[in-house]
């Protein structure tokens, strides 16, 4: 059984991000770059399930630019068996990554496609979605726990009532979340075993698919600061003030 | 450039996507499976057991030593080795890596002077994780003096029988075996020989010296030797060649001692930014009180130069040109800016830097074992300005 583990790289989840001084977009310059925490999670999953001989072979897939190729290595490094980067220098968005993913599937064939729920960049949360409506394979999403059993992937979803089980027929896409598992640290070993493993390089051309993005960003710029607030002597001023200082309710 | 841990270090051109990779999975082992446990295992005098396991499994403790023997060597360079050294001090509390680390002494003569049986017995399970191994070198009566050394061990047939004492040993106290420097015969450095001993066998026995400064977590010992027979084949190296041995190993505990010197005294200046930006006397934040903008200003200063010498050592090793007299000099470089900024970032916090608990106040009392192991400040200008042809 082959997985195929879509991964994006993004600003480090411990870097706080500002904007650029002209608003254009995020400032991303220098900063440390990492494998997005879901993407990690997705990766683990897949080494998981290969290690309880569910799973044959695990091919991580980055579609962005050529530094992606970075965390395509960490993903070698924690298992997969080999990896391919879809190089584009430009901003890709859901749609385009799914019709990508679609593309590669065709030639791929994978039996499951095994995604983050979203990543923390943009925090779109449509990837695996799309990527679901376009091959119109079954889908399980925000997955906190994947069994597969008698060719059937179990997943169980966190939805907001509680959790949710469905059992999907192969081949399926799950995105992954946070719970699903905790992502091992990749050894030293590892590490440099993962320089050798295969990294092929392909373009979006090359899979048909026309990324260019379909949105424009006007403006980036951080929240407005909060005040700190005050502590009001009664219920009565609380509610005075909801009303005609807040205008919160009439 | 900034002035938190990552952003005050200077960029490094030689560093790659490998080296990061490295530096961000031990990161996150030490930020999860270390640093939130470190201060209790201070108090408490002692790292847990599971922690050399774990440590060998994510290719700590093999980092940089032969694959025959279970470490990873292809493909590893100085870089690698700083990163380590620089996360590990980052832990602040420096008894961790002192001990977890002291085979980085203790092996490396085995693997480049002792026979391959003895190797393929002691080194595995080192790196493994299942066993430990200390260097034993200074006595009683012979500190920086290592010519000097008293313990005596004395040819009988197939055996050496060994008596004396070795004192200030790290790990001592649950070691498997000792790098041992002995005296074979006479005359000064030319009568030492470096000799594995055993410490199950029948005449060695230990005390602990467990109340120190710092290193808390560290066992450190005074072992004795009472006519203990060691067999000739334990011998590292040829006899009375043990001093070459012995020196052999300084340049590069020296040079990882002096990557984690540097990186203590860039939490102090985290440490002590953070709470200067924080803490207000007088009406206004303390980091706007000139006085403190320049100390820190000062510590900045003075990392900048020790890391770009950091830097500038490191390529020379990195390139084959490894320089005694600039490791030497390094060395004292780096524990006088670590005590420096010590000094300097518990000033800043004030009586809350003085209590347990903190990083300021552990790496203060870690400053001195720095200054004088692996050869003391003193030692190392000797030694330089002889290098140097002085
Ligand atoms: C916590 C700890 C752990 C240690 N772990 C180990 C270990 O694992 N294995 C091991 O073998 N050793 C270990 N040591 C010992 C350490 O290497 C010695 O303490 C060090 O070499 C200094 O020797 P000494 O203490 O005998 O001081 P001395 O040699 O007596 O020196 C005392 C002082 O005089 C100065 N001095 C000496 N000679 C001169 C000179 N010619 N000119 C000017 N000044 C001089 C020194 O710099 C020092 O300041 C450890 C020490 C400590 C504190």
């Amino acid at each position: 059984m082959k997985v195929l583990v879509p991964i994006k790289r993004v600003v480090d989840y411990n870097v706080k991000v500002r904007p650029k001084s002209d608003g254009s977009d995020a400032d991303l310059a220098n900063l440390k770059m990492s494998i997005n925490p879901f993407c990690e999670i997705a990766v683990e999953e897949a080494v998981r399930l290969r290690e309880k001989g569910a799973v044959t072979e695990i091919v991580a897939v980055s579609i962005g630019m050529q530094q992606s190729q970075e965390q395509l290595r960490t993903a070698l490094a924690l298992g997969a068996d080999r990896a391919i980067l879809i190089s584009t220098d430009l901003a890709v968005e859901p749609l385009a990554i799914a019709k990508c993913l679609k593309a590669l599937m065709d030639s791929e064939k994978p039996d499951i496609v095994l995604l983050g729920k979203q990543a923390i960049d943009g925090d779109n949360n449509q990837t695996g979605q799309m990527l679901g409506a376009f091959t119109g394979y079954a889908q399980g999403t925000f997955a906190s726990e994947l069994t597969l059993e008698d060719g059937r992937a179990v997943v169980k979803r966190e939805v907001d009532g509680g959790l949710q089980t469905v059992s999907l027929e192969l081949p399926a896409i799950v995105t992954s979340d946070l719970r699903l598992n905790e992502p091992r640290y990749a050894s030293l070993p590892n590490i440099m075993k993962a320089k050798r493993k295969p990294l092929d390089t392909m373009t979006p051309e090359e899979l048909g698919v026309d990324v260019s993005p379909r949105t424009q960003l006007i403006n980036v710029r951080l929240p407005a600061e909060r005040v700190a607030g005050i502590i009001v002597e009664d219920v009565a001023t609380l509610v005075d003030k909801l009303k005609n200082e807040a205008k919160v309710i009439s | 450039m900034g002035l938190d841990f990552d952003s005050a270090r200077l960029p490094n051109p030689y560093l790659t996507a490998e080296h990061e990779e490295w530096r961000t999975h031990i990161r996150r082992f030490f930020d999860r499976e270390v640093i939130p446990f470190a201060d209790d295992w201070d108090e408490a005098g002692m790292i847990p057991e599971a922690l050399w396991l774990k440590s060998a499994a994510i290719g700590i403790l093999g980092l940089g030593y032969p694959e025959e023997y279970g470490g990873v060597q292809e493909g590893i360079d100085i870089w690698h080795k700083n990163i380590l050294n620089e996360e590990l001090a980052r832990i602040a509390v420096g008894g961790v890596s002192a001990t977890l680390m002291v085979h980085g002494i203790a092996l490396p003569p085995l693997i480049k002077y002792a026979s391959e049986a003895i190797s393929q017995t002691v080194v595995p399970p080192v790196l493994a994780g299942e066993k430990r191994i200390s260097l034993a070198v200074t006595e009683p009566e012979a500190g920086s003096d290592v010519a000097q050394l008293q313990t005596k061990a004395r040819q009988e047939g197939d055996h050496y029988v060994v008596n004396g004492s070795k004192t200030y040993i790290t790990g001592g106290m649950n070691a498997n075996w000792f790098t041992t420097a002995v005296r074979t015969a006479d005359a000064g450095a030319s009568g030492v020989s470096a000799l594995l001993i055993p410490a199950d066998l029948p005449g060695v026995s230990r005390t602990s010296l467990n109340r120190k400064q710092g290193w808390w977590c560290s066992d450190t010992a005074t072992i004795y030797f009472d006519n203990v027979r060691v067999p000739k084949a334990n011998l590292v190296g040829e006899e009375n060649c043990g001093f070459r041995v012995i020196m052999s190993n300084f340049n590069s505990e020296r040079l990882a001692m002096s990557a984690a010197m540097e990186s203590s005294a860039r939490v102090c200046l985290e440490d002590a930014v953070a709470w200067a930006r924080n803490r207000k006397t007088f009406g206004k934040r303390l980091a706007d009180h000139q006085v403190i903008r320049h100390k820190i200003a000062e510590m900045k200063q003075r990392i900048n130069a020790t890391h770009a010498y950091l830097q500038v050592v490191s390529a020379e090793i990195f390139e084959g040109r490894e320089s005694a007299a600039d490791i030497a000099l390094l060395k004292v470089q780096c524990s006088q800016t670590m005590e420096y900024c010590a000094r300097e970032a518990m000033q800043i916090l004030g009586g809350i830097g003085y209590m347990r608990g903190s990083r300021i106040e552990r790496i203060y009392r870690e400053v001195r074992v720095n200054a004088i192991g692996g050869g003391s400040e003193e030692i190392m200008r000797d030694l330089a300005a002889r290098q140097l042809g002085l």
